[in-house]
């Protein structure tokens, strides 16, 4: 059991030193950051001071051991733009792309499930037709193309949401959030709506085909002998089926909610963490993406962790498994 | 359900040799909509193809292209006389020509992607699962983190190292999709590793080669038809996006997705057509592709059949 | 045209009734206005930085102030002049207080001068314009600055640092001056919020030395995407936007509840040519043989110039934003040429001059350009293109994003520039010719701080002699005259090849209207209410 812990745990730690290798080295290959920063005014000397005083005259595998140095003391490097800890500039981000990324999730479920669930039940009416033709666009449209056409029709066509931005927000706990006010749900909607599109058609074919399983299956068959009412039927039972499977993938998916959140932040002027990553790019911020990336491997890298250990708990056979058959 | 012969699994020797083919292709043809998607599909590829010789303009030949024709409306004459059926973007180009070659590029980066990742994860995941033991445990432990990693944010990091150009969004796709191929020849070819003729091809002392690409891949065939389907139309769709936000493809040879984004500029000022028009063309193709993906699965899906 | 008209009208009743539905009752002296970009820093000395000065307008007063037109007006100092040939005098304004209520006296500008320059961390620092300066107070309101050699452009470059307070600001950190502790300044508006990449928040400085401001509240919300920042203004979440994409303008001038403002700005966007190498890297002869490098004949030089219509690309590339430029600042600025003017389109003349360089048939050239940096960048190079290749001289376009652009154009190929042919543009903020001289067209020589911009490395003694003599004459009209003559030599050489002076502009609600700037800045200031 602890060696099997332990080599899980060196596994993570190879995987991080590796992406951490990878990432730094590659950042490092794309154009001279310098030059991104200067003003015109500077002459050949200011450049000099610059690129000495940011630490990027040294070799770059002095860079890289300083780096790793400064990172197992939780420093993940400053930012070159912002003259602040990389790390603490993402976190900053963070709870308002973890709103976001939670607003279409919640989005997800609650149109999502009704619609899969009508279409699974009443697979062959002309609104399940529909519903369907509209989950496979849901699942074509680009996620940026949808983003810009909202913009069109409900902001500047119908006036009717804001454009861009947070709107007011509310500290709770510490944390800036926008869902408790009105002006801050009014500029939720959108971005939210854009993000959660996808999702809204991959709930809609979960529970459909969950739907449509089920019914089929002995207990339904026996629920309905017994004579329950239909609405018994799909409240609890059916919804009791459903909703297993589509929470799990939801949960799975949420790692791609905050990387699409990329885009939607882009078009819609969200203040997240996404927004910063791709401006980082843009910009060669290279302590940003470094960190960006950093953090996200190992926010992956713990969550496979804990689920493979909690498995190799609860299940003993994935213990063997692992030492192949 | 067109079928009334029940498929025995293991027993592939039908009495006529064209049944499963058929089989297939009633199943296919079951759903109208797939039909008119597979129809629409072969005409997008058409075009795409034949753009050369059917577009009205070569919109990369600078001697041809003039700004002085810029943000011309649909049906509006160019200076030599030329109309411009769908009009003309930002440079000056003609938009129905710009969209065809766009679409040629768009689907070849799709294609080939999608082809390049296929290939690679085929072969690891047919090694992960016919090698085994700890040789299976690394390949998959290198899967599993690649496949919980989001496809866009691996696509985007690799550009912004990469660079611009059609080779690297090439690369940057192919790195970021072949885990799901890899997984999904695994987990059939798993399958049939256990199967009985594996053992006993393996028992005639045949070569490992032979057995892994004449017995076994034949049978990971058809989800890897799916799998590989619906990856063409998302690696289409991600390259748009990627190209969107700058890091994918040069400005001057612009697939569907840099079209979309350049007319993006011109949305409010009432250029509807630079954006929507490349934007329905991009549409076409992805629904197209995954309606057709869709009943591919419905079809090869032996358990569905029943 | 119907169809097109349909949505702008639906739009223009749509934004119309949000802006009636948004107006809060007490918002009438609260402004917010939506920028193309993003303050890094609340602190003025961390990098030197177009939105960071930008804002630093806003908070802090420099010694002078520079005007709508780059003129510099008295700031905390009320007059200078030089005492003798390497010393200039300031005289302080007295009787002003920081927001955090502290006194403004010489001590402030010692410790700014002294802070201005060793900002940790920072990108691009102040030093520039601090670097061989003694300051020395001689009383709480008299500062004497002294230089090695006379400096006449001493106010040019003090007018671009802020001035902090020796209480609180000087020992800030950047992390402090952004958490507002130690932002206090002098000017119209102090700190209120800043929330990185949504906003931040000023308030009006009362007692403001130039009197109070119009405005009680500023919001600076950043947007950088341009449909998405004309958008945010016709739905009413925005009064102003800068960087009008040159695409709305047309449609958003037929709108009567938008005002633009617009007005041409210290930017020329050029071309810089291979001077150096007699094989360039991206020229070649037709069919992709070697070539010893046109580019170095002053006659392709010049047929290059005549086969661009610069007219065509204002009016179809720029939408009329833009003017025909022949130098290096536009006409107006201090030490620009009367006599030279932007070079006309003559197809034939540039076929004649290249079939009398010896290239009857042209050759094949590739044009770098950034996709992201200036106006329309990326479409300014491909109209090139397309009529360089209609002259005989086949073009390429390559574009990239800045990031990688300027690290290639500069030293891309073992230190030297790697491109033959780029699109470049230079602002100049001095105000005044010397800027764009000294660094784009005099000898590249670090020692010197000379063409640390001269990616064509063109070279000419008696360009150099003249700008170094400028740059120490102190006499303001013989400084204009050596500073003209040097433009003129260098153009008529084609050391650069002008393209046209951008035209920026703002758009803002109506009842606004901003006061255009050559700088490109905007500044809450600027708005005025009709």
């Amino acid at each position: 059991m602890s060696v099997f812990i332990l080599r899980r745990l060196l596994q993570s730690v190879l995987v991080i030193v590796a992406m951490a290798m990878i990432v730094f080295f590659g950042v490092h290959l794309v154009g001279d950051p310098v030059y991104m920063f200067i003003t015109p005014d500077m002459d050949q000397q200011d450049i000099e001071n610059v690129t000495r005083a940011l630490g990027l005259d040294r070799p770059i595998w002095e860079q890289f051991w300083l780096f790793i140095v400064n990172a197992l003391s939780g420093n993940l490097g400053q930012s070159f733009i912002f003259g602040e800890p990389a790390l603490g500039l993402i976190i900053q981000r963070m709870p308002a792309t973890l709103e976001l990324a939670f607003a279409a999730l919640l989005m997800a479920i609650v149109i999502g499930i009704p619609l899969g669930l009508y279409a699974g039940l009443y697979p062959d009416s002309v609104g399940a037709k529909t519903i369907m033709a509209g989950s496979i666009l849901g699942f074509s449209l680009p996620t940026f193309w949808v983003g810009i056409m909202m913009i069109m029709v409900f902001a500047v066509m119908l006036g009717w949401l804001p454009s861009t931005g947070r709107g007011s927000t509310v500290d709770v706990f510490g944390i800036r959030v926008s869902f408790l006010t009105l002006d801050g749900l009014r500029h939720l909607a959108l971005p939210a709506l854009n993000l959660a599109l996808l999702k809204i058609s991959l709930v809609i074919r979960l529970t459909r085909a969950g739907a449509r399983e089920a019914m089929l299956q002995d207990y339904i068959k026996f629920a309905r002998a017994k004579g329950l009412s239909r609405s018994r039927i799909v409240g609890v039972h059916l919804m009791k089926n459903i909703l297993i499977p589509v929470v799990t993938v939801l949960g799975l998916e949420f790692g791609s909610l905050i990387a699409f959140s990329v885009v939607t932040e882009t078009i819609f002027a969200w203040p997240g963490m996404g927004k910063l990553l791709i401006e980082s790019i843009q910009q060669l911020d290279r302590p940003i993406i470094v960190a960006y990336l950093m953090m996200i491997v190992f926010l992956f890298v713990v969550i496979n962790l804990v689920v493979d250990i909690l498995y190799s708990i609860l299940d003993p056979r994935v213990r063997l498994g692992d030492r192949g058959q | 359900m067109a079928s009334t012969e029940t498929p025995i699994a293991g027993i592939a020797a039908p009495r006529r040799a064209d049944t499963p083919f058929r089989r297939f292709l009633s199943d296919f043809t079951d759903s109208r909509l797939a039909v008119l998607a597979a129809i629409g599909l072969a005409i997008v590829i058409l075009a795409a193809l034949l753009a050369p010789w059917i577009s009205p303009q070569n919109p990369y030949d600078l001697a041809v292209v003039s700004v002085f024709d810029a943000r011309l409306p649909p049906g509006s004459q160019s200076m030599d006389g030329v109309t411009f059926w769908l009009g003309t973007d930002g440079s000056g180009r003609d938009l129905l020509s710009a969209i065809l070659y766009g679409l040629r590029i768009s689907l070849s980066v799709g294609v080939a992607s999608a082809a390049i990742a296929l290939t690679i994860g085929m072969i690891v995941g047919l090694v992960a699962a016919y090698a085994g033991g700890r040789t299976e445990g690394v390949i998959m432990r290198i899967v599993d983190i690649q496949l919980s990693l989001p496809a866009v944010l691996i696509a985007l990091i690799l550009l912004a190292i990469l660079g611009k150009g059609i080779d690297k969004i090439i690369i940057a796709l192919v790195i970021a999709q072949w885990a799901y191929y890899a997984r999904t020849v695994r987990a059939s070819a798993l399958v049939e590793r256990r199967r009985e003729y594996v053992e006993a091809a393996a028992c005639l002392g045949l070569s490992h080669a032979r057995i892994v690409f004449r017995h076994i891949l034949p049978n990971c065939i058809a989800p890897l038809i799916v799998v590989g389907t619906v990856q063409t139309a998302h690696a289409i769709a991600l390259e748009a996006t990627l190209s969107f936000l700058g890091v994918g493809l040069p400005q001057t040879e612009p697939s569907l997705g840099l079209l979309i984004a350049n007319g993006f500029d011109y949305m409010l000022s009432g250029k509807y057509w630079i954006s929507v028009f490349p934007g329905v063309a991009l549409l076409i193709t992805i629904v197209t592709i995954n309606i057709v993906g869709d009943q591919l699965r419905d079809a090869l899906n032996p358990r569905l059949q029943k | 045209m119907k169809s097109a008209r349909t949505p702008l009208a639906r739009a223009l009743m749509g934004a119309a009734c949000a802006i009636v539905a948004f107006a809060t009752p007490a918002a009438a002296e609260d402004l917010v206005i939506g920028l193309d970009s993003e303050s890094t820093s609340i602190d003025p000395h961390f990098h030197n930085l177009g939105p960071n000065n930008q804002l630093g307008f806003m908070m802090f007063d420099r010694l002078a102030n520079p005007d709508e037109r780059q003129n510099f007006q008295p700031g905390l100092a009320v007059s200078w002049k030089p005492v003798d040939s390497t010393t200039w005098e300031f005289k302080l304004r007295e009787g002003v207080k920081f927001h955090d209520g502290t006194d403004f006296n010489a001590d402030d500008v010692i410790c700014t001068f002294e802070r201005a320059p060793s900002v940790p961390n920072s990108p691009a620092s102040f030093d520039t314009y601090i670097k061989g300066k003694t300051f020395i107070k001689i009383d709480d309101y008299t500062i004497h600055v002294k230089t090695a050699e006379p400096y006449p452009v001493m106010v040019n470059d003090l007018g671009n640092v802020a001035i902090i307070s020796n209480e609180g600001g000087c020992q800030g950190t950047t992390e402090e001056f952004n958490s507002g502790k130690a932002a206090a300044g002098t000017g119209p508006f102090k700190f209120v919020e800043y929330v990185p990449g949504d906003r931040i928040v000023l308030a009006a400085n009362e007692d403001y030395w130039g009197g109070k401001p119009i405005w009680d509240k500023v919001t600076l919300k950043p947007i950088k995407s341009a449909p998405s920042r004309v958008a945010a203004l016709l739905a009413g979440d925005v009064d102003v936007i800068n960087g009008v994409p040159t695409t709305d303008i047309e449609t958003l001038k037929s709108r009567d509840n938008v005002v633009l403002s617009q007005g041409v700005s210290n930017r020329v966007i050029y071309l810089h040519l291979d001077h150096f190498r007699e094989a360039s890297p991206f020229v070649k002869a037709n069919g992709g043989g070697d070539i010893k490098n046109p580019l170095m004949d002053v006659k392709v030089r010049k047929a290059l110039s005549k086969a661009i219509s610069r007219e065509l690309i204002r009016d179809r590339v720029m939408e009329g934003q833009a003017i025909p430029a022949g130098q290096l600042l536009p006409e107006g600025f201090f030490g620009v040429s009367e006599n030279l003017k932007a070079e006309p389109y003559d197809l034939e003349g540039a076929k004649a001059l290249l079939a009398e360089a010896g290239l009857p048939d042209g050759f094949e050239l590739t044009i770098h350009a950034p996709n992201n940096r200036y106006l329309n960048d990326a479409k300014i190079a491909e109209a090139i293109a397309q009529m360089l290749t209609r002259a005989g001289i086949k073009t390429q376009v390559e574009t990239m994003p800045s990031s990688v652009y300027f690290t290639r154009a500069s030293t891309g190929a073992d230190g030297l520039p790697e491109f033959s042919l780029i699109l470049v543009g230079w602002g100049a903020g001095s105000g005044e010719a010397s800027s764009p001289l000294r660094a784009l067209i005099a000898t590249a020589d670090k020692d010197k701080g000379m063409g640390s911009a001269n990616r064509g490395r063109y070279s000419n003694p008696e360009v150099d002699r003249l700008i170094e003599a400028a740059l120490s004459e102190v006499d303001d009209e013989k400084r204009a005259g050596l500073l003209a003559e040097a433009t003129e030599i260098a153009i008529g050489e084609l050391a650069i090849v002008p393209i046209h002076y951008q035209v920026n502009t703002w758009a803002t609600r109506k009842g606004l209207n901003y006061i255009p700037r050559t700088d490109e800045y905007t500044v809450a200031y600027g708005v005025l209410k009709d």
